[in-house]
């Protein structure tokens, strides 16, 4: 097994933590992982991303330019990542910021309504746990336990309530199937 | 064995060298390797050490070249543009034969250049970057748990033969998050005994000079073919690589740090087209492992060079073989990443069609 992820989205959706979280998630199942930031001139409101590699075997390339999936939370994103997933890749759709559709037919497309489940859940910060909700259901690369026992060592002062709306939003993000 | 802990490159390499006794750093900030002072700040004063943000590059390493010449163990840090401004104080370390540790995360260049990974480093490390006959110790990591690591190598062959070290890492390395494992022990610099040279109060005890001068005609002479003599056992005795499915390999990728890592995704994709390549990477830049890359010529013919740069490294490996085999060369400059599938197609290439445009120039 070998999963390299790219995140992508505005500075301030949670790109980057949700990025370190999966790596500290796979790290705790006992996988192999890394996590590169693109960093620099990066700023809230501008666009960010990352890549994220959980793999059964030892990780060669850190900066993932094949992804096995990318995850887009806006509009930016998918046309700038959407041409570089692998074929029989997947590609998941953050439906609430992105109005454009995916033109590939050799990729599996994901739709999960992020910020609309997350404000269902009454707070907009969670909608990344949604969309690594929904990767985590679709790969099998990580488990949405697993993804919630990794969210105290990344967000330390995180209050358990608070922990408890991240795993909620884990789930709902995991109903959503590929079409 | 411990939790393996998820840690960023640059702090990986700033704790590894406080494990391995760094109690003084000076530097000044700098994009890729910011994370290397912030977290000297506030993690040498837990240990007793001290933490100075200087006003310059140009004084950090002068504050390190000071540190070193009392013989404890020290550490500067910058990435390209700022450890070409450091350059003079190497040189005065090298001179004056201190023990100091430089850390490299490397950026694109020349100029200000860019903030992303490279390796345009290499003649600069290896090759002395400031004036006069010097070298020093340089070892490229290519992962995070080696950053942690390579630290106390490096304290330990400047120390032992008085040189300067360098870690020669990118902004990759530097900014990437993996499971780190600190493997090498932890040095309490207190149970370290005072260099022979090093300076402080002097109770009485002979007098002593550290200089990287001698006017004395034929002074500077004698100082260097002393120096020659150490550098000769530390290319006999330090000099460290690794290989991966080189036993049956009829093509050789050499690569370093980051390239190298890439480098294996690229060999297991050539396997896969039914190509026999193996992966030479070189750990000490500095010295080169030349020795055995002679030896791996009696029954390979093709070395290919990848490498984020012009090419540079390539040139160590054709002094190496001297003719010996077919040296070709991957570059990739600029701070661009390295796609393994190009260097495979490249490979497949060379091997299968045997093209020319990549051969390294003589």
């Amino acid at each position: 097994m070998y999963q390299g992820i790219r995140i992508s989205g505005f500075g301030g959706q949670g790109v980057i933590s949700a990025g370190y979280l999966l790596a500290q998630a796979g790290m705790m199942e006992g996988r192999e992982v890394s996590f590169f930031p693109a960093y620099g001139a990066e700023m809230r409101g501008g666009t960010a991303n990352c890549s994220v590699v959980v793999a059964s075997e030892e990780v060669t390339t850190p900066i993932v330019l094949q992804p096995d999936t990318v995850i887009v939370l806006n509009e930016p994103s998918l046309a700038k990542f959407e041409p570089m997933v692998k074929p029989g890749g997947l590609l998941i759709i953050n439906t609430s910021l992105v109005n454009s559709k995916p033109t590939r037919t050799d990729i599996k497309i994901l739709n999960v309504p992020c910020n609309e489940i997350a404000s269902e859940l009454g707070n907009a910060k969670v909608m990344n746990m949604v969309a690594m909700g929904a990767f985590a259901q679709a790969t099998g690369a990580i488990t949405i336990d697993g993804i919630a026992k990794a969210l105290p060592k990344v967000y330390k002062k995180l209050k358990p309530e608070v922990i408890e709306l991240n795993v909620k939003a884990l789930k709902r993000g995991a109903e959503y199937k590929v079409n | 064995m411990a939790e393996k802990k998820l840690m960023k490159g640059n702090e990986a390499l700033s704790e590894g060298a406080i494990r391995a006794g760094c109690r003084f750093f000076a530097g000044y900030p700098i994009t890729p390797q910011n994370e290397v002072p912030e977290y000297m700040s506030w993690r040498l004063p837990q240990v007793g050490g001290a933490f100075v943000q200087a006003e310059s590059e140009v004084s950090a390493i002068n504050m390190v070249y000071g540190a070193g010449a009392t013989g404890v163990r020290c550490m500067t840090s910058s990435s390209s543009p700022g450890i070409s401004l450091k350059q003079e104080g190497i040189s005065y370390a090298a001179g004056a034969d201190l023990p100091i540790f430089i850390g490299n995360i490397m950026r694109g260049g020349p100029g200000l250049g860019n903030i992303a990974g490279a390796q345009g480093d290499y003649w600069q490390a290896t090759r002395g970057g400031g004036h006069g006959d010097y070298r020093c110790f340089v070892m490229a990591p290519n992962s995070v748990t080696e950053l942690a690591n390579f630290p106390h190598k490096c304290y330990e062959v400047s120390f032992k033969y008085r040189l300067p070290s360098m870690v020669l890492a990118d902004g990759i390395l530097g900014q990437m998050m993996e499971p780190v494992e600190f493997t090498t022990p932890e040095v309490d610099p207190k149970t370290l005994t005072e260099p022979a040279w090093a300076l402080g109060i002097n109770n009485g005890r002979a007098k002593r000079i550290v200089k990287s001068y001698d006017l004395k005609e034929g002074g500077v002479e004698i100082m260097v073919n002393e120096r020659v003599q150490r550098y000769k056992a530390i290319e006999a005795a330090e000099t460290m690589y690794e290989e991966k499915m080189l036993e049956d390999a009829e093509i050789a990728i050499v690569a370093y740090g980051i390239s190298a890592r890439v480098s294996v995704a690229a060999m297991k994709l050539a396997r896969e087209r039914g190509l026999k390549v193996g992966l030479f990477r070189p750990i000490t830049l500095w010295p080169f492992p030349k020795a055995r890359i002679v030896e791996l010529s009696k029954r390979i013919k093709h070395f290919i060079a990848v490498e984020m740069s012009l090419g540079q490294m390539v040139e160590d490996v054709q002094l190496a073989l001297n003719g010996r085999s077919e040296v070709h060369l991957y570059a990739k400059p600029g701070a661009s990443v390295i796609n393994a599938e190009d260097v495979c197609n490249v490979i497949e290439k060379i091997v299968k069609k045997g093209a020319k445009e990549y051969a390294a120039a003589k």
